[in-house]
């Protein structure tokens, strides 16, 4: 494996080049997904049937804390990436475990919100308005749910092994996915429940 | 009692006679097949080179070796459904079989047989094309068919275990809600289709990463050959259209699952959308198809013209154009649902729009046999038969853009002549032609000309018998999906031509076979490495192409590398031999399939806790890849030096006067 | 074995000998296979005209026109491909040629791609014009008819067969459609299951007929006569059968049948609906009275009665022809 000495650690072989490119190309592939759910979503918000309208259920709260922990984890992968590119394995980790443990706050919060919106008689199956909400939301929370083991996964990967090319082309990999999610998150925020909760 | 009970979900609705021998027949030809394999302790070969591969030569074989199969499953259902509607009143096939049938031969042969078709040719051609040692992902390329695989099991499992899907392969809703098809068929339709369709996702993301970035020194953009450049633009579509269909499905799926309301009628389901869904998919699908077909007609006519390919730019040009407005027409599929003149207006034009970069192509094909040396081999004659064919399939396809004459056409039999005309003597001709012309790189002998031409001859005869009489019954009122009709309404004759056509065609097929057996009794093996007298990279290998493809990267300066190593000595191998690294085999793509096949199963018959136990499955193989550390292995210069004496040692370097003509 | 040298002349020999005679016998196929299947869709057509080139009112008439046009200019270009085709293989294949010709290296040429693309661009053009207008020309009132009012009837698809509602009769028919001659009908399309699309080839195209909302066509007859009707979209089982047949009459004829309706058929009631609503085939049945009280059309805003004006929503086929016929249909009953 041929080391490139003049590119930051994750661009430095072949093959390091190869997976990030094919990251973005992926990404261009989940920008169709999350395109897909916001068409569903516009198509059928207002649709709702026998059940309850976006006012009547979308609270400000726990989406101001999705929104502030989501966006903080950004930062935070953030200066972990630029720690790793200075070489700083402890730093990195720490921002690293940090990013993580406030995608679980994330997580934990929306799951309160779901939990809410089942007993104010917002399920899955009570009209298409929910069905899009929550296919969307959960999309994303899925994202994220994964995000949350790979992350870990690229956490010990680092401690057992140092930081390696192949670790640092990891790392960044799932920092621009994290990213990614971040970017989607503030269309939802906007879309869906900034809208829905002032029209 | 209750245990029996939970065995009925898997009956199938609707038996009959042929339903039974079909199972019977199939259950006894897989028993065979695994019966022979033991016999034969040919087990540990599969495992090794061929479940585990994750070489691209390879993995394109066994696209080839399905699309092969599901092609003759496919065409069994269009000989019955021909055969039913031979005659007024047909008893062959009663109404729920025939739905079951067409249903089914929508399915296998778009994404069964055309699908794993191009995926064959991209993965044998386009890394040997361009001058690379493999793709740039092999395990997930390997992943990729093995989801194919997956896939089509499932789906083809429907037709024995709890029934085939019967909505249509465009599956409107509510027609394919829980209230309207009742049994598990479109459980199987939307669990197959996830299944295989995130295959041909890695494939689009795979495919594009090697091209872009894996080329031979010298190889720009604008120097790649035409295949590579379709399968490139085929790829980028795949990577922004197979995502709605994601979506879509997942939808569909939770529907007729979980009770959801996005398509069922109730509670603000919105049936529209699944069709608006399904179809902005399904647009840019049918170019996803017929852009690597192009691609492989660009190269048969220049190798069989002798001539360079006329317009290079304006084909690179029109193939991106063609992959933009793909996206653009989609409603075009449903003028008649009542979006109202404005809309109908706008897609209306976009629609025919498409047409003029498509006639660029065909006019570029018939100039670059202009001043040529023409060759009437087998895959040069599926090229001719292309050009008049495609261009009256094309043609047709303006006069359905226009929306009020589309009030007529829609969902008429005209319909039905013109997507086979585009897609028959657009795809299949392709494919087959392909076959034919790089059989000799990947078997080592040709197949039988005559054998070959006469195929070509039936195909084409057979073709327009079984396809053109479409167009007027159409027009005299035939809709499609109709399993039978009256005298009265005199569509008799015109149908009975059509099934003496399918059955030309079906003798056609037949003959393949016939030539590929023949071929491998009869052909003499000493072929060369370049039968056909070819111009690009992929021809400057041996015969049989060796793992690494090439001992030494070529070093490209024209779009006609291999040519111009031929014609005018420009050298294309130099250098020192170097070692070669290589990936390794592995057996988990092989495995996370046969978890998926497991895991959609257990979604169709709401087998919650298998499914969840094979979702968690999948996660589990993720989780291994990530934590596993893999360098592969290198090939060293001496046992490269050995396999390149084998077969033919310094052949394909440094030969300005070799003229390895057929 | 012979050397490859050998082999392939003999190769070529044999393929410059199968290819001449494949000439000859190709064209001599292709001409025939053409022939041929002209007179043989002639005779097999029973020599009647198709029904959709067989109009008999004004939206099938400009149909029919558009589609005439667009297969002679196609043909037009299916034939120049054919040709440039023909002599690019006759002039140019190998067979022809010495054997030490080298194909020339041609790029392009600027002004013959400016007219591959030129004429096709003009053709698309042309075509696109036609086109546009004759969406609008099938979205609002048949040519000659604008001023007429309509007769509205609501056309509803239940597996597998056809109620019409005729709301100004009051009166409602099942997989049978009696219209008069000369008068504009305003088809309001619905469905009680699976999408299904209402066809009258011979008056003009076919709407889809969906359960969420209501799509409008408007048709009309030119002459008395029996036409085909049928749902043209796959919904199931039942599909194949799912016709009805049509008879345009003169409004003389129309109003007697009507007064015929009145005075010998039975009413509809809910009950009664209901059991047609269940899937299965009928055959043709009469009613006083229409289902659209009890069961109205999923129309967006919402009338009492079957008004239909303002209750088209704005996406679809509206047009100003409807607003001078809202106000008074209830005026215009059979009796």
């Amino acid at each position: 494996m041929k080391i490139d000495h003049t590119k930051p650690l994750e661009y430095s072989t072949d093959q390091n080049q190869l997976n990030i490119l094919g990251f973005w190309i992926f990404l261009g592939a989940e920008i169709m997904l999350f395109a897909t759910l916001f068409t569903t979503y516009f198509t059928l918000q207002g649709r709702t049937g026998n059940g309850p309208t976006p006012g009547e259920i979308f609270e400000i709260t726990p989406v101001l804390i999705e929104t502030f922990v989501l966006l903080t984890s950004s930062f935070t992968i953030g200066l972990a990436i630029h720690a790793m590119r200075l070489g700083r394995k402890k730093a990195m980790l720490t921002f690293f475990g940090i990013t993580l443990l406030l995608g679980l706050g994330f997580l934990s919060t929306e799951i309160l919100e779901f939990m809410t919106y089942y007993h104010e008689g917002a399920t899955y199956q009570t009209s298409a308005f929910t069905a899009a909400l929550m296919t969307t939301l959960g999309t994303h929370g899925g994202h994220v749910t994964l995000g949350l083991f790979w992350g870990l996964f690229i956490i010990l990967q680092v401690k057992k092994r140092g930081l390696t090319p192949e670790n640092a082309n990891k790392a960044f990999i799932f920092s621009l996915y994290w990213h990614f999610l971040d970017v989607v998150w503030i269309f939802i925020f906007s879309f869906i429940y900034l809208k829905g909760m002032i029209m | 009692m209750e245990f029996l009970k939970f065995f009925e979900r898997f009956a199938i609705p609707n038996p009959s006679p042929m339903i039974y021998g079909s199972m019977v027949a199939i259950a006894l030809v897989s028993i065979g097949i695994v019966v022979g394999i033991t016999y034969f302790k040919k087990w540990g070969y599969l495992w090794r080179e061929w479940f585990t591969t994750v070489d691209h030569k390879k993995i394109g074989i066994m696209y080839l070796i399905s699309a092969l199969l599901m092609l003759f499953r496919g065409g069994a259902d269009a000989i019955l459904m021909r055969a039913q509607l031979a005659t007024p009143d047909g008893k062959l096939l009663d109404a729920q079989h025939y739905n079951e049938i067409f249903t089914t031969h929508g399915v296998v042969m778009i994404m069964f047989m055309a699908m794993p078709f191009i995926f064959a040719f991209m993965n044998l051609i386009v890394p040997l094309q361009i001058g690379a040692r493999d793709v740039a992902f092999p395990r997930l390329n390997a992943l990729s068919f093995w989801l194919f695989f997956a896939g089509a099991m499932l789906f083809n499992l429907s037709f024995v275990i709890g029934g085939s899907p019967d909505a249509g392969w465009t599956s409107y809703f509510p027609l394919a809600g829980n209230d309207f098809s009742e049994s598990v068929g479109t459980n199987y339709y939307m669990l197959a289709l996830q299944i295989s369709g995130i295959g041909s996702l890695m494939t689009g993301i795979n495919m594009m990463t090697t091209i872009l970035k894996m080329r031979a020194p010298g190889m720009t953009l604008m120097k790649m050959p035409m295949f590579t450049w379709s399968s490139l633009i085929a790829n980028v579509i795949i990577v922004f259209a197979f995502p709605v269909l994601t979506v879509a499905l997942l939808m569909g799926t939770t529907d007729r699952l979980f009770g959801t309301h996005f398509f069922a009628t109730s509670n603000g389901g919105m049936d529209m959308l699944w069709a608006n869904f399904f179809w902005v998919w399904g647009h840019p699908e049918v170019y996803i198809l017929i852009l690597p077909a192009f691609g492989i007609y660009s190269e048969v006519i220049s190798t069989f013209s002798r001539r360079n390919l006329y317009g290079y730019t304006s084909m690179v040009a029109s193939m991106v154009l063609i992959s933009l407005l793909s996206f653009l027409v989609w409603t075009h599929h449903f003028f008649t649902m009542g979006q109202g003149a404005l809309t109908n207006s706008i897609f209306s034009i976009t629609t025919m729009a498409i047409a003029v970069p498509t006639g660029v192509k065909i006019f570029n094909w018939l100039f670059t046999m202009w001043k040529g040396k023409i060759r009437f081999t087998t895959p040069m004659l599926y090229a001719v038969g292309f050009i008049p064919l495609f261009t009256i399939g094309g043609v047709t396809g303006v006069m359905l853009a226009m929306s009020a004459a589309d009030y007529q056409y829609h969902n008429t039999m005209f319909l039905v002549a013109h997507f086979h005309n585009t897609i028959i003597p657009g795809v299949v001709f392709a494919m087959l032609a392909g076959l034919t012309y790089y059989w000799p790189k990947f078997f080592g002998f040709m197949l039988n000309e005559k054998i070959g031409k006469t195929t070509f001859w039936l195909l084409s005869v057979g073709f327009v018998l079984a396809f053109f009489p479409m167009y007027i019954t159409g027009l005299d009122g035939q809709a499609r999906r109709m399993y039978t009709y009256s005298a009265a309404t005199g569509f008799g004759p015109l149908n009975l031509v059509s099934f003496v056509g399918a059955g030309l065609m079906a003798i056609a097929f037949l003959t393949i076979v016939y030539n590929v057996y023949y071929s491998f009794k009869n052909s003499p093996r000493n072929i060369g490495s370049d039968p056909w007298d070819a111009r690009s990279l992929e021809w400057a290998t041996h015969t049989p192409v060796p793992e690494y493809n090439f001992a030494r990267l070529p070093q490209v300066s024209s779009s006609e590398a291999f040519w111009d190593s031929k014609k005018k000595g420009h050298q294309l191998f130099t250098g020192e031999l170097k070692d070669i690294h290589m990936p390794n085999n592995s057996g988990v793509p092989f495995i996370m399939g046969i978890i998926f096949f497991i895991a959609g199963f257990s979604f169709v018959f709401a087998l919650w806790v298998p499914a969840v136990i094979g979702l968690i499955g999948v996660f589990v193989c993720m989780a291994l890849r990530s934590f596993e550390v893999d360098h592969g292995r290198h090939i060293h210069v001496k046992e490269i030096k050995e396999i390149e004496e084998k077969l033919g040692g310094a052949k394909n370097e440094n030969r300005p006067h070799e003229t390895s003509r057929v | 074995m012979e050397s490859n040298d050998d082999m392939k002349s003999l190769i070529d020999l044999d393929l410059d000998l199968y290819v001449s005679v494949e000439r000859s016998i190709c064209m001599k196929i292709k001409w025939a296979l053409l022939v041929s299947l002209t007179a043989l869709a002639a005779i097999l057509s029973g020599c009647e005209p198709l029904l959709v080139l067989d109009p008999k009112g004004p939206q099938a008439a400009r149909q029919a026109s558009d589609i005439m046009l667009s297969i002679g200019i196609m043909a037009f270009i299916v034939i120049v491909v054919m040709v440039i085709l023909v002599v690019v293989l006759v002039k140019y294949r190998a067979s022809k040629q010495p054997d030490d010709y080298e194909p020339p290296h041609i790029e392009g040429n600027k002004w013959v791609e400016l007219i591959c693309v030129g004429i096709p661009v003009i053709i698309v053009a042309v075509l696109s014009y036609i086109s546009v207008q004759s969406n609008y020309i099938v979205e609002s009132a048949p040519t000659g008819y604008e001023d007429k009012e309509p007769l509205v009837i609501y056309a509803s698809s239940s597996d597998w067969k056809w109620h019409f509602s005729y709301p100004e009769q009051d009166l409602e028919t099942v997989n049978y459609l009696y219209i008069p001659t000369d008068r504009p009908i305003e088809f309001k399309l619905y469905s009680y299951g699976p999408i299904t699309s209402f066809w009258i080839p011979q008056l003009g195209g076919q709407k889809y007929a969906m359960s969420d909302m209501v799509t409008t066509l408007h048709l009309a007859a030119d002459e008395p006569g029996e036409l085909m009707g049928r749902n043209a979209n796959f919904s199931g089982k039942g599909f194949a059968e799912n016709t009805f047949n049509v008879t345009a009459m003169s409004q003389a004829d129309f109003d007697d049948w009507v007064k015929e309706v009145h005075e010998t058929a039975k009413s509809l009631t809910e009950d009664k609906f209901n059991e047609i609503l269940e899937p299965g085939h009928l055959g043709q049945m009469t009613f006083t009275g229409t289902h659209l009280e009890f069961s109205p059309a999923p129309e967006h805003n919402h009338d009492t009665n079957s008004d239909d004006a303002e209750a088209e929503h704005d996406e679809h086929s509206s047009h100003d022809e409807h607003a001078s016929h809202s106000t008074n249909e209830m005026g215009h009953s059979g009796h």
